[in-house]
């Protein structure tokens, strides 16, 4: 085994969801750091972590604090625990395992950037994390570590839980905000970014769960003991959420740069009995795929990733085993995207439809082999053209499955039947 | 003609009190009204909590028809929600769905005669590295196969 349990050391204990278990592991010992820190000094160790923001756009997460007007206008700190991307399951454990470690690093990023409220948004269905949160926040007030006058420190914050209602786009952040102002989830134009007209357009920052919990370790050890781990431009470990066709799926914490193949080998114990690597999709479902001479190649941080035209994202590890119909899986994905684009965008809103309708066509034996290069052309004129990425989000994994697996198509709408399965799309699933 | 209870009326009202914006209340409170209306949403909700909440019913509307945990029909005491998105396909959450909605005698999103359940396909549930997996009301149930699934089921009265 290969993990680093920088994050996740005590998430075996039952006893580190309560304060009492998370204070016995030195739970809350860096807030009391933090607070005799200046707001900036932390900003500045944040930065020279080099951590970037776990939720998938993987942006550096000091830079986004420093974009914050330095006007002292009431600001908001958001939690992205909205965790909807398809393969990802990361958030949900450090919640139901960690509340207390998500809170304190959200009281020292809120210190830092000197927000007074903040919130957790958390997607619909995580009923039982939300309960996690909410004791662990009662938990917290009583302890006078919420709430007024924060250990004595004459700061003061106040954290709230927010259910969200079903709806993947609520993960971007503009999304998330347009809900949580009690709008239908639909993403908003930027700039102005949420750090500078954000929630109620105030000064906003949205970080997710994983990076939220990051900063407290940084800031207990310090930037330079953090960048030990990871590659010089992928700092620190990162919880990589491995499903599919392994024999152990389950999240990992391995350092940035970790080998692909040995996340899928060694922590997911391998393929299953007589079956055989075919591809895999990185970083949740809006990743392009990679074939198994691609896995063999890649490494666990985002250049790595990029190089082989993907993405790293939200560090979903989707493995696809040789029994598998590319075609058939093309067409779970695409059937998603159409389902969750938010309508704002025409490209994103039309075009989602169109890929999920010729795709079910191929499925349904009544594709026609031009109808491969539409697939592709649609997908290459939904890039970059809507306000949000889920328009790219839906058109990379077509363009990539299309192009890599090409040959499953062309027998599928020559064969009407899937060339891995040899069967229809109907003798498959009814 | 709904009118939500006491109880929940004070819930609505202490949502009303939390934010700074009101309609920030508007997602709490249709989980309030769902859940008095033993599970869906009515245009006669809407319309009361218009009322209590002073928002017009076009706002509320928008947002309810919106979010898919808000349901526009009645469903059963137990919603089966299983799901097939990528990591649940690969391994078998589908033909899981199949298999409940056969032995249960009813097509997706049906109401079963005996009004219990109602079975639904859905996306992502962030269970994947437990697939595959289906939600009955607000409890999870992981690492199933059909007949598990159908055993649980039919544990619950």
């Amino acid at each position: 085994m290969s993990e680093v349990k920088v994050l996740t050391e005590f998430y075996h204990l039952p006893e580190y969801q309560t304060l009492a278990g998370y204070k016995a592991k030195g739970g809350y010992e860096t807030l009391h750091k933090a607070f005799k820190m200046q707001p900036q000094a932390i900003i500045d160790e944040v930065k020279a972590s080099g951590l970037r923001g776990r939720g998938g756009a993987g942006f550096p997460t000091g830079m986004k604090w420093g974009f914050l007007p330095k006007n002292g206008e009431p600001r908001y700190l958001l939690c992205n625990a909205d965790e909807g991307e398809p393969g990802t399951f990361k958030d949900r454990m450090m919640m139901e395992r960690a509340p207390h470690q998500l809170i304190e690093g959200m009281i020292i990023s809120a210190f830092a950037i000197g927000s007074n409220k903040g919130y957790i948004y958390v997607r619909g269905e995580y009923v039982f994390p939300i309960e996690c949160l909410n004791k662990a926040i009662k938990e917290a007030y009583a302890a006078g570590l919420l709430g007024k006058n924060i250990l004595g420190s004459g700061f003061d914050f106040d954290l709230d839980v927010y259910r969200g209602a079903g709806a993947y786009i609520c993960g971007e952040e503009t999304g998330m905000i347009s809900s949580l102002e009690g709008l239908k989830g639909q993403p908003k134009l930027k700039p102005p970014f949420p750090a500078v007209q954000g929630y109620l357009r105030k000064p906003t920052i949205v970080n997710n769960v994983e990076t939220l919990a990051a900063v407290t370790y940084i800031i207990k050890d310090g930037a330079q003991t953090y960048r030990k781990h990871g590659t010089e431009k992928s700092a620190g470990t990162k919880l990589f959420s491995l499903s599919g066709n392994v024999m152990t799926p389950g999240n990992f914490e391995v350092p940035l740069g970790y080998p692909l193949m040995d996340l899928i080998m060694k922590e997911g114990g391998g393929m299953k009995p007589g079956r055989k690597l075919k591809a895999v999709i990185p970083g949740g479902s809006s990743a392009p795929v990679l074939t198994a001479e691609e896995v063999a190649k890649a490494n666990l941080d985002y250049e790595s990733l990029a190089g082989l035209g993907t993405m790293l994202g939200s560090g979903a590890v989707i493995v696809i085993d040789d029994s598998q119909c590319m075609v058939d899986m093309l067409g779970v994905l695409t059937h998603f995207y159409a389902h969750e684009s938010c309508g704002q965008c025409t490209p994103c809103r039309e075009g989602t439809g169109w890929l999920n309708k010729v795709l079910h066509s191929i499925l349904e034996g009544r594709g026609r082999l031009q109808d491969i290069d539409l697939l592709i052309k649609v997908a290459d004129n939904m890039k970059g053209k809507t306000i949000c990425a889920l328009s790219d989000a839906a058109a990379l994994p077509v363009l990539s499955f299309v192009t890599k697996f090409r040959d499953e198509f062309e027998f599928y709408v020559r064969e009407g039947r899937s060339k891995v399965k040899g069967t229809t799309y109907a003798e498959m699933h009814h | 003609m709904f009118k939500l209870s006491d109880s929940g009326l004070a819930a609505v009202k202490s949502e009303l009190a939390r934010y700074e914006a009101k309609e920030s209340a508007i997602i709490p409170s249709l989980y309030i009204a769902q859940k008095e209306n033993n599970g869906f949403i009515t245009p006669d909700i809407i319309r009361h909590l218009s009322q209590v909440m002073d928002i017009p019913e076009a706002r509320i509307n928008e947002v309810f028809k919106f979010y898919t945990m808000f349901n526009q029909k009645p469903v059963g005491k137990y919603h089966v929600q299983v799901c097939t998105n990528i990591s649940c396909a690969l391994e078998g959450g589908r033909e899981m769905a199949s298999h409940i909605c056969h032995e249960l005698g009813v097509k997706y999103n049906e109401v079963t005669a005996d009004g219990r359940f109602t079975v639904s396909k859905v996306e992502c549930l962030g269970s994947c590295g437990t697939a595959p997996m289906m939600q009955v009301n607000d409890t999870y149930h992981e690492k199933l196969t059909p007949e598990t699934a159908m055993n649980l089921l039919r544990g619950m009265k």
